[in-house]
């Protein structure tokens, strides 16, 4: 039914991710899926990474362990660096998916309020422009 | 990157061994609907200084007003040789870096590659800190040094001429007042810029440390810097910055409602430059929030655009020969007075050295926080020789060509054509008066008019993009909401302090910011020269 699968993943926040990563593994044994796990970091080094090698070394650790964690055979992880990360996250990450010929992405979102009429959460936003099947995670 | 596996490293850099980690003194919560990242105590107390000095400016104007403006006067005269010694520290120190070779280091590691094109790299530079002064001081101030220097009993100590003058001398007046006012505009402002953008670029990109003012001083205060030691320098940064971006938005309302109702009759009312702030800040708004590349950068090379244009058309139908030819000569009399102009002791021409030169360093360094801060996020990939020859010795060349199309063409008008108007007209307007000398000048005071606005668009959204990065401790990825605070708040600022009186107040606070600033621009140099020599060079 699907050839790949992709989940955005934010290092920074791993623990909210937990259920969206355990659905993810699911519908990947479910259906065979190769995954690839995708970060976004600014070039500005941050919490998570100095540099941009780090970064894209952090990135393939996390894949690693998703791997083995839940007992994944075909695991590639892709690091991304914006220019504006707060800005340019949906526009990353809908060409993520292009390059990794994902058709199917698992993404994790917090319960929309307010803020998401004046700033479109970015699970939304993907889930409204991206054309492969997304499933957003509560 | 369309192999997700296949990453390109960053090759060599000297990293940093740090306990800090990035963010880790920043509170993450919601008010109401909004998330918020801020760095605990950068965030609060340069907020809550900015509304008080607000407050204290608007309640006690009589008394703060003069106070503020003393103290501005005070520090430009008492510590002028500081301020001269220092800008030629830095110009020095840039010129010595592009031939010695840590010019070699690349800023993001050995193998890093420029974020930027050249193009959109130059727009964004000029748009962020001195499109907007060359706009008002193209036409100006060439004039105001060529009549000093004229003008008889120049060289004496009542006189505001540059040196000893030229009285009676056209020609040397025009040598000497251009030579004069490319000193305030080239290798010394743009060295200032560049040393702050450099030691920020290297202590993040190559160091690993958060994009932030207090990072450069690790190499000095070590750990401490984490401390209240980096809290006031960044607090001191944003307090520069918001003031400087604020009052300079508010006499800008001034200026560009005295040029609307100039080219259209529109009348100059406290209400025309409610709106025009408003609107500024709108436009700004819409930058911040499109982001760095889609708002900020378009905007920048939208800007650069015109004022190409603008500057072309000047080129073509004003003194064609005289301007090319004129670039040549202010070139040849810039070197041969840049080292009587930079000296900082034993002056004679104290008006001068005072009012014009140090009162210039003092308001450039000010405003370095933001602007060095805005080119090293857009200059990460750059070896440090590019980025001097492209932040210190390009720009320096495009404002003598500026100074020499506008101004030269002002004072041909004067000299030449007896064009009067140029001379007397005040100073919002010589640059549209000099425009109506030439032909079209409807279109080109237009045009004129739409880059004034456009440039502080473009200096309000790069600041705000700047002090957000600062009080979330050096994150460039915190909420949007924060960056659009900002934006507000420096409109807000800028509206409370026309409509209540305190421009000129607060404006001379944060050009006195420029002292403080020299001496951690003087610490940086040394930062930079460690920083470099301990980084791999290829």
């Amino acid at each position: 039914m699907y050839s790949k699968l992709m989940v955005p993943v934010d290092l920074a926040h791993v623990e909210r991710l937990e259920k969206a990563l355990n659905t993810a593994a699911d519908l990947a044994k479910l259906y065979n899926l190769p995954v690839c796990y995708v970060g976004v970091s600014a070039s500005a080094p941050s919490k998570i990474a100095h540099t941009p090698a780090e970064f894209s070394r952090k990135m393939q650790e996390f894949g690693q362990s998703q791997a083995s964690k839940y007992g994944l055979s075909d695991v590639t992880t892709a690091a991304y660096i914006s220019h504006d990360p707060a800005i340019d996250l949906d526009d990353t990450l809908m060409k993520a998916a292009k390059d990794s010929g994902a058709d199917l992405v698992v993404m994790a979102s917090h319960v929309p309020g307010l803020a998401e009429h004046i700033f479109a959460s970015n699970a939304g936003y993907f889930a409204s422009y991206a054309d492969v099947s997304v499933m957003v995670v509560r | 990157m369309t192999d997700p596996t296949d990453i390109t490293p960053e090759g060599d850099a000297n990293l940093i061994e740090t306990e800090y980690e990035i963010g880790q003194d920043n509170i993450s919560t919601h008010i109401g609907p909004f998330d918020l990242d801020i760095h605990n105590p950068v965030f609060l107390v340069s907020g809550l200084t900015i509304v008080a000095f607000v407050f204290l400016t608007l309640a006690f104007q009589d008394s703060v007003g003069p106070m503020f403006n003393d103290m501005r006067g005070w520090l430009t005269s008492t510590f002028d040789w500081f301020f001269l010694g220092a800008a030629n520290v830095f110009v020095v120190l840039c010129l010595v870096l592009v031939v010695s070779p840590l010019g070699k280091v690349r800023l993001g590691g050995t193998d890093a590659t420029p974020d930027y094109s050249y193009a959109g790299w130059f727009a964004m530079l000029f748009a962020a800190g001195m499109g907007i002064g060359l706009m008002f001081y193209g036409v100006s101030e060439p004039i105001s040094h060529f009549s000093s220097s004229f003008a008889e009993g120049a060289g004496s100590p009542d006189s505001w001429a540059p040196l000893s003058g030229a009285a009676g001398d056209t020609e040397g007046a025009i040598r000497l007042g251009m030579a004069a006012t490319i000193f305030h505009w080239a290798l010394h402002p743009w060295a200032i810029y560049a040393v702050v953008a450099l030691a920020l670029a290297l202590f993040s990109y190559n160091k690993g440390l958060p994009l932030t003012m207090r990072s450069m001083f690790y190499p000095i205060f070590g750990e401490r810097v984490w401390g209240w030691t980096g809290h006031i320098i960044d607090i001191l940064a944003v307090f520069a910055t918001l003031f400087g971006l604020a009052t300079s938005l508010g006499f800008g309302a001034e200026q560009a409602s005295a040029g609307l109702d100039f080219l259209f009759g529109l009348p100059a009312t406290e209400t025309t430059k409610v709106f025009l702030i408003i609107g500024i800040t709108g436009l700004a708004l819409l930058s911040v929030v499109a982001g760095l590349d889609a708002g900020v950068k378009r905007l920048s090379e939208i800007n650069m655009a015109l004022a190409v244009l603008l500057l072309l058309f000047v080129v073509l139908v004003g003194p064609t020969v005289a301007i090319v030819t004129g670039f040549f000569s202010n070139l040849v009399s810039y070197l041969e007075y840049l080292v009587p102009l930079s000296n900082p002791v034993g002056r004679t021409d104290a008006n001068f050295s005072q009012g014009w030169t140090a009162f210039y360093w003092a308001w450039w360094i000010s405003w370095s926080p933001f602007v060095g801060m805005f080119i090293a996020r857009v200059s990460r990939g750059r070896s440090v020789r590019e980025f001097i020859v492209c932040v210190l010795l390009i720009p320096s060349l495009v404002c003598v060509f500026w100074m020499t199309a506008f101004g030269g063409t002002a004072i041909s008008q004067i000299v030449n054509d007896g064009y009067q108007a140029v001379a007397d007209a005040s100073l919002e307007l010589k640059l549209f008066t000099m425009l109506e000398g030439l032909p079209l000048h409807q279109i080109t005071s237009f045009v004129g008019i739409v880059l004034v606005i456009v440039f502080f668009v473009t200096s309000s959204d790069s600041g705000s993009l700047v002090i957000d990065t600062i009080t979330a401790g050096g994150k460039i990825d915190s909420p949007v909401t924060q960056r659009v605070f900002w934006a507000v708040f420096e409109g807000l600022v800028a509206i409370a302090l026309l409509l209540g009186g305190g421009l000129g107040a607060l404006q001379a606070m944060a050009v006195s910011t420029g002292f403080p600033f020299t001496i951690v621009l003087l610490l940086a140099c040394y930062a930079i020269v460690r920083g470099l020599m301990s980084e791999p060079k290829g």
